[in-house]
């Protein structure tokens, strides 16, 4: 979806500013909205794509106008609400007002080590051969699908060169969309910075981002 | 995305409105029987106490050490630092670029906030902030500017974006003048900036 999230190369936002001694978190409430959000995963059985889809689809306004943490609980009750965990009545009550849903586990707090030890890897058997091989040139489709994609304006349509191959992994944009998660080879792809901003941009730079098979064609 | 972070506006005694809808939510989620508080508090602890870029600082200090390290580290960086013990959630699949005398490294998520957090623990606001995502790509030296970084205008810039499940680190130059020094002394010139590539590890002179 062509959102607020989707960034790269937009102007006006002013410089980075970088805050001294930065604590973790900046209030009380971010650290549980943090810790709930992460929680939730086990009970909510969503994955890390609908996560972001669920983010990301807040309106752009809303989306800028949110701080991070804030931007987390919009996507956690959103995905609460969808699978009928907890309503949106009971979110503006600020109680609950339906019997719980079975859930298929609950995060205790002496599985988080294990847990978060073990992650979760998107690698995956590939199930059809490499298209592209390192040092070939690709480019990035023109395509502005209306669900979750990671695959940023700012590259779609131009050139670039395939660096990495990092085998199969988990398809976001089918994952989000409760499709499967039909993983396709992940390359990484690098673009001159010229190909992507024009001639004024630096000469020697580049940009690379991690690009499912599907996101290009050869050139 | 607003850069004032902090909502803990202070109406009086009173506490801010995401302070109440988050507990109020808390509540209703260990109610239902979804959440463990506990499992909260231990979540919350580790990322607040255990793991930082404390971590990611005895990687680079390491590799700068060890010739044969640092080849595994460039080679398969999740299975380099998995040696040290960092590993898991958001470090799944890690890839560790070097800077050297021409060439400098920028990690960006542009997306959304993907950091390597086994190494760095999780990001500052500033990284997940609409001035850094938007301009790290099309404008790095800029973004460099506003961390007081200026690189020679030949050498080459290579930002990589974290659209996916690979996590980057940047191995910083080692600094001149700690020719003799040991691992966990190298480990106290790597700041978290020079492994995201908005910043250069300490020289000697910089620590007491």
């Amino acid at each position: 979806m062509n959102g607020a999230q989707d960034m790269g190369g937009m102007m006006g936002f002013g410089p980075v500013l970088a805050e001294q001694d930065e604590p973790v978190f900046h209030a009380p409430w971010e650290r549980r909205a943090f810790a709930l959000t992460l929680a939730m995963g086990a009970p909510g059985g969503w994955n890390i794509d609908q996560s972001r889809a669920a983010r990301e689809s807040l309106s752009p306004t809303e989306y800028l106008a949110k701080s991070y943490y804030e931007i987390w609980i919009a996507g956690l009750e959103k995905l609460m609400a969808e699978r009928g965990l907890v309503g949106s009545d009971e979110i503006e009550a600020g109680k609950s007002l339906h019997a719980p849903k079975a859930v298929p586990r609950v995060l205790s707090a002496e599985r988080v080590p294990a847990v978060l030890a073990s992650g979760g890897p998107t690698q995956r058997i590939a199930v059809a051969p490499q298209l592209f091989q390192i040092g070939q040139h690709v480019r990035a489709h023109n395509v502005h699908p209306a669900g979750h994609t990671r695959l940023p304006r700012y590259v779609r349509g131009r050139v670039g060169t395939i660096t990495h191959v990092h085998g199969a992994h988990v398809h976001p944009d089918s994952n989000a969309a409760g499709r499967g998660e039909n993983p396709q080879w992940l390359y990484t792809v690098r673009f001159s910075a010229r190909e992507l901003w024009g001639e004024a941009a630096d000469p020697t730079g580049t940009v690379s981002v991690d690009a499912w098979e599907s996101y290009l064609e050869p050139r | 995305m607003h850069d004032d972070h902090d909502h803990d506006h202070d109406h009086g005694s009173h506490l801010s409105d995401m302070e109440l809808r988050v507990r109020a939510l808390e509540s209703i989620l260990v109610e239902k029987g979804y959440v463990d508080p506990k499992a909260l508090d231990v979540l919350i602890e580790t990322y607040e106490t255990k793991v930082g870029p404390h971590n990611g600082a005895k990687v680079v200090a390491k590799a700068w050490t060890d010739p044969h390290y640092k080849a595994r580290l460039l080679k398969d960086a999740t299975a380099a630092i998995a040696e040290l013990g960092f590993m898991g959630r958001q470090g799944e699949h890690m890839v560790a670029v070097e800077n050297t005398l021409l060439v400098h490294n920028l990690v960006v998520c542009t997306l959304c906030s993907c950091y390597p957090w086994p190494v760095l623990g999780l990001p500052p606001v500033w990284y997940k902030s609409a001035p850094y995502r938007s301009r790290a790509v099309i404008d790095p030296r800029s973004v460099l500017a506003d961390f007081g970084v200026a690189l020679p205008s030949d050498k080459e810039i290579r930002v990589w974006d974290s659209t996916a499940e690979i996590r980057y680190l940047v191995l910083p130059e080692r600094p001149a003048g700690a020719d003799d020094w040991g691992e966990a002394e190298l480990a106290a010139l790597v700041t978290r900036d020079s492994m995201i590539g908005t910043g250069l590890a300490k020289v000697p002179g910089e620590i007491s």
